[in-house]
């Protein structure tokens, strides 16, 4: 059927289901050829392509880690010299941090939220094309920085003066701010289309009080992406000024503060570690509702204890400063709020430790990934309330305690879960399953390689080793525990491949997954697995926060869209009652342009601040090619 | 002042010279700031290990309890709900109880670190990429005023308080057996205190990431009888040692003569540059190049010869000197005990 057959405003009432299908299908559907996929605004296909690369920074990451550890196995070791590895593990944090662990919590919103909350595309799709690319081109430029040998060798936070002009040689520093700068474009691009799709597209019927748990924690993730990373958009670009154009923000000597970098920095680094954390407590409340088969208990003290964390967040960043000489007031109140901070975290604790209680356990992969997260995570919660404490804080604080301390919050309270997730959601955007035994033997590996590589550094951070240290003598007598790390490392690294291995395997070959092979309650499983190019060809109305267990034969839906353009349904914010059918962007090349053109300008500034002045011109040109007027009226009530 | 400084060598040498488990550990305190530090670690592991066990056996019970069977979800009762909701707000309870517990308690440790001792024995230090430049001040007698480069010695049971600041990058000050850590940070003046209660000598090291030789940026802390320590100040302050015979008289030319004295000072000789650690009893102290190396005739030699190696991206280049410059002048610096 052709679009000459159909009336301008012909209605989804007017087609048959099939009819329907086919027709909704070529309206969203992504053309072939490599013009099709650069020119894609499908979330679903633009959320798996940032899963696919932020899971490849992993891998590369991780390979890294593990040539720490090569280096760190011996005393004196001469694996890596000391330059390359201040680059190795300045690059595996950076990357870890703003190319694996938020892109990859972004992407799962990207894909998950429009599905969970039964709407066809994610609001301002464009824009979500172009974040792809952005973050793309900023990953590729640290990988390739770093295989130049002009990787950063500054840390992942980058202090100044360490980073500045005086001390920070070529354009390592300036290839990781601008790193930055591309990373955190492209998250708050991703944050502002999650913000703008939970309020204005969630499916009638989903009031506030409905949404599911995992789209409640993208939501408050989004918003402390949008009130921290201008923060460090300030930070890098004032740290660019400095090194490039001779300002001096951080530079004692003319009056400015090289402690201001450390505020700005922190100012978002601390909201980071939950930007990167509460999507995975969203993933974690969706796998304990399904497997423990019941819906969760708490889901308001959840929902509060999310806002309750993200607005704490942004009050502790100090407690990354107790050993800068600042006044002991200051410290007291962010020893408080540090501490504070371990409350709205318990209370998820205890709400998912009874949901499973009350409930009836099925101890499927993604459940036995939440389990290896309580017994890691509380762990790395606890080592959090001793770091927040000043006095205990000068003796571990920048040792290998608090090495210990960040990789069991970022792995077992992020990875855990996030492994977890995939297990979870992989049937639904691959179509088939992974592998149950496989997934033991991951779960299995990881959590054994995991407590055995991490546990021993809390040790060897109180007897005396400091992080970020090249090699270290044999009088120190760390080179027994540093030997055990580094092999039980081994154990961690095999437990990742098996997991890419079943990833990769289960593509061609796992079993075919039906529409929602866990029996669970929210409505991406409400659509075939992986969903058609319109996520639902009619959307669903909810009347529960658990539509397919209360309705677990069909579902209600709205009708009344156009299917002679792409439409979705706009909702008010609080009871989701409908409010106009909107059209949703077509697919377009120049998203993907203005990604380029920004790239290049954005890396010629490191060479040349006149890059900013030459390069906007293509910017400007793209940008007006992409937003150039449809002339047909948008909203329509 | 040969024979003063033989009790100190002694009293020196009752310690092991390298590597003793716990000479730079959080877990082997030897001073009151770092004794009250690990008291405080413990309390903290205990409460927290006490938690982490209870949450343990709460999830164990929760997954394997027994269950009447049945298979679908099941239909919520209000009363069931708001039982189990009792019981998550009780936990919250103790939750803020133990959190707020442990927020005092670490409120009183803090104002314990502070020690407004009169008799306190004040130091400056200055970190530099990658050394550790200590005065000790004297403000009556500024001729009594003197550098000791990556060490220093205090005398047990006095308070000692050293203000700390840097020039190039940030470093931060951390000897875990006698006191936690502090940062030196370009354009601001910092200080912590310390007492060590034994005798012994401890290890410190830059505990802030600050460049290339991050990792080799120690210095010792000798702790030692006031009679010792005494009798160490007065040997620092005097002027470098004569040369004794025609090597060492060779050596100290060679000194003078080459680039060395560019950057380092010999007190009593024209050898007055500031850039590096001052040399004029570098053969006292117990290590070179910031910890790198035990002082040995050799070492220093092997040092003067190839620093780039020994410590890739050290400020301290390569001279270029004959087999006999070089065994000349290292013998001299062997000679400024």
């Amino acid at each position: 059927m052709s679009t000459s057959d159909i009336a301008p405003d012909a209605r989804d009432t007017a087609l048959q289901e099939k009819a329907l299908a086919e027709r909704l299908a070529s309206l969203w559907a992504t053309p072939r050829g490599i013009l099709g996929a650069l020119s894609t605004v499908d979330h679903k296909i633009i959320g798996r392509r940032y899963i696919v690369t932020a899971f490849i920074f992993l891998l590369l990451g991780g390979v890294l880690a593990l040539a720490i550890r090569i280096q760190l196995a011996r005393p004196e070791n001469r694996f890596l010299g000391a330059d390359i590895y201040n680059q190795v593990f300045t690059v595996h944090g950076s990357n870890m941090m703003f190319l694996f662990a938020v892109p990859v919590m972004e992407a799962f919103g990207v894909y998950l939220v429009p599905l969970m909350v039964g709407t066809r595309n994610i609001a301002f799709p464009r824009l979500n094309a172009f974040s792809y690319w952005i973050y793309l081109a900023g990953g590729i430029t640290l990988w390739a920085a770093l295989a130049l040998d002009m990787g950063p060798d500054i840390g992942w936070f980058a202090y100044v003066p360490l980073s500045g002009p005086q001390f920070g040689a070529g354009k390592r520093a300036d290839i990781w701010a601008q790193m930055i700068t591309f990373t955190e474009l492209s998250a708050l691009a991703v944050a502002v289309e999650i913000v703008v799709t939970v309020f204005k597209q969630r499916a009638p019927g989903m009031s506030l009080d409905r949404i599911p748990l995992f789209v409640w924690s993208m939501l408050v993730t989004s918003f402390l992406i949008i009130m921290a990373m201008p923060a460090i958009m300030v930070a890098s670009t004032t740290l660019i000024l400095d090194r490039l154009v001779g300002t001096h923000f951080y530079n004692p000597a003319e009056g400015g503060d090289v402690l201001l970098w450390q505020h700005l920095f922190w100012f978002f680094g601390h909201p980071e570690v939950y930007i990167i954390f509460l999507p995975a407590v969203g993933m974690v409340s969706s796998i304990v509702t399904t497997f423990a088969r019941r819906p969760i208990v708490g889901y308001l003290p959840l929902v509060l204890a999310l806002f309750a964390t993200g607005i704490l967040a942004f009050g502790l960043w100090v407690h990354h400063m107790f050993v800068v000489g600042l006044p002991r007031v200051g410290e007291s109140f962010f020893t408080a709020s540090s501490m504070a901070i371990a409350v709205p975290n318990g209370i998820q604790i205890f709400c998912w430790l009874a949901t499973l209680w009350d409930g009836r356990p099925q101890f499927r992969t993604p459940l036995l990934f939440v389990v290896a997260f309580i017994i890691t995570f509380v762990i790395g919660g606890l080592t959090g309330v001793m770091v927040a404490s000043v006095p205990l804080d000068t003796q571990v604080h920048d040792t290998y305690f608090v090495v210990a301390h960040f990789h069991y919050v970022l792995i077992g309270g992020a990875v855990f879960p996030l492994l977890g997730a995939v297990y979870y959601w992989y049937p639904k955007i691959v179509g088939r399953m992974m592998n149950e035994r496989l997934g033991r033997w991951v779960v299995a590996l990881l959590f054994v390689g995991f407590n055995l590589t991490f546990f021993p550094m809390h040790i060897l951070g109180l007897i005396g080793m400091p992080r970020r240290v090249y090699t270290y003598g044999p009088e120190m007598h760390w080179g027994g525990l540093n030997l055990f790390v580094s092999l039980s490392a081994v154990i961690l690294a095999v437990g990742f491949v098996l997991f890419f291995y079943d990833a990769i395997r289960s593509a061609f070959s796992g079993e075919i997954a039906p529409e929602n092979p866990w029996g669970a309650p929210t409505l991406e499983w409400a659509t075939s697995s992986p969903p058609p190019s319109c996520n639902f060809e009619r959307i669903p109305v909810v009347s529960g926060s658990y539509p397919l267990w209360e309705e677990p034969h069909a579902l209600s839906v709205a009708t009344g869209l156009r299917i002679n353009r792409r439409e979705l349904l706009v909702t008010s914010i609080s009871d989701a009652s409908p409010q106009a059918r909107e059209s949703s962007p077509r697919n377009s090349i120049w998203p993907f342009l203005a990604a380029i053109a920004s790239t290049v300008m954005l890396l010629s500034s490191i060479f040349s601040p006149w890059a900013v002045v030459w390069g906007s011109v293509p910017i400007a040109v793209t940008l007006i090619m992409w937003f150039w007027p449809k002339g047909t009226p948008e909203d329509i009530s | 002042m040969r024979s003063g400084f033989k009790p100190l060598l002694g009293a020196v040498c009752a310690f092991p010279l390298s590597g003793c488990i716990g000479w730079q550990s959080a877990l082997s305190p030897h001073g009151a700031q770092s004794g009250s530090l690990l008291r405080l670690i413990w309390l903290f592991v205990v409460v927290c290990a006490v938690v982490w066990i209870l949450v343990i056996v709460v999830l164990a019970v929760a997954l394997f309890r027994r269950r009447p069977i049945g298979n679908e979800p099941p239909l919520l009762e209000p009363s069931r709900e708001s039982r189990l909701n009792g019981i998550i707000a009780a936990a919250t309870v103790m939750t803020v109880l133990v959190i707020g517990t442990l927020t005092l308690v670490s409120f009183v440790a803090t104002r314990g670190l502070d020690s407004a001792d009169e008799n306190v024995l004040t130091l400056r230090m200055r970190g530099f990429q990658w050394w550790w430049e200590i005065t000790y001040l004297d403000a009556s007698r500024p001729d009594r005023i003197f550098l000791s480069p990556n060490e220093i010695h205090v005398p047990v049971g006095r308070p000692v308080r050293v203000r700390l600041s840097a020039d190039d990058v940030i470093h931060s000050f951390w000897v875990p057996s006698l006191a936690g850590k502090k940062d030196l940070i370009p354009g601001r003046d910092n200080a912590i205190t310390f007492t060590a209660t034994r005798p012994g000598v401890y290890r410190g090291q830059c505990a802030e990431f600050c460049g290339l030789q991050h990792a080799h940026m120690a210095f010792l802390v000798i702790a030692e009888t006031p009679q010792s320590f005494e009798a160490w100040r007065r040997s620092q302050i005097a002027e470098a040692a004569s040369p004794s015979n025609d090597e060492e008289k060779r050596g100290q030319s060679v000194f003078t003569v080459k680039a060395c004295a560019a950057c380092h000072t010999v007190r009593g000789t024209s050898a007055s540059g500031s850039l590096g650690p001052d040399l004029t009893h570098v053969a006292s102290r117990r290590y070179i190049a910031s910890g790198l190396l035990e002082t040995t005739r050799g070492s220093l030699a092997a040092w003067i010869a190839d620093p780039q190696t020994l410590k890739p991206g050290s400020n301290m280049p390569s001279v270029p000197l004959s087999s006999d410059e070089l065994r000349d002048v290292s013998a001299y610096m062997a000679s400024l005990k």
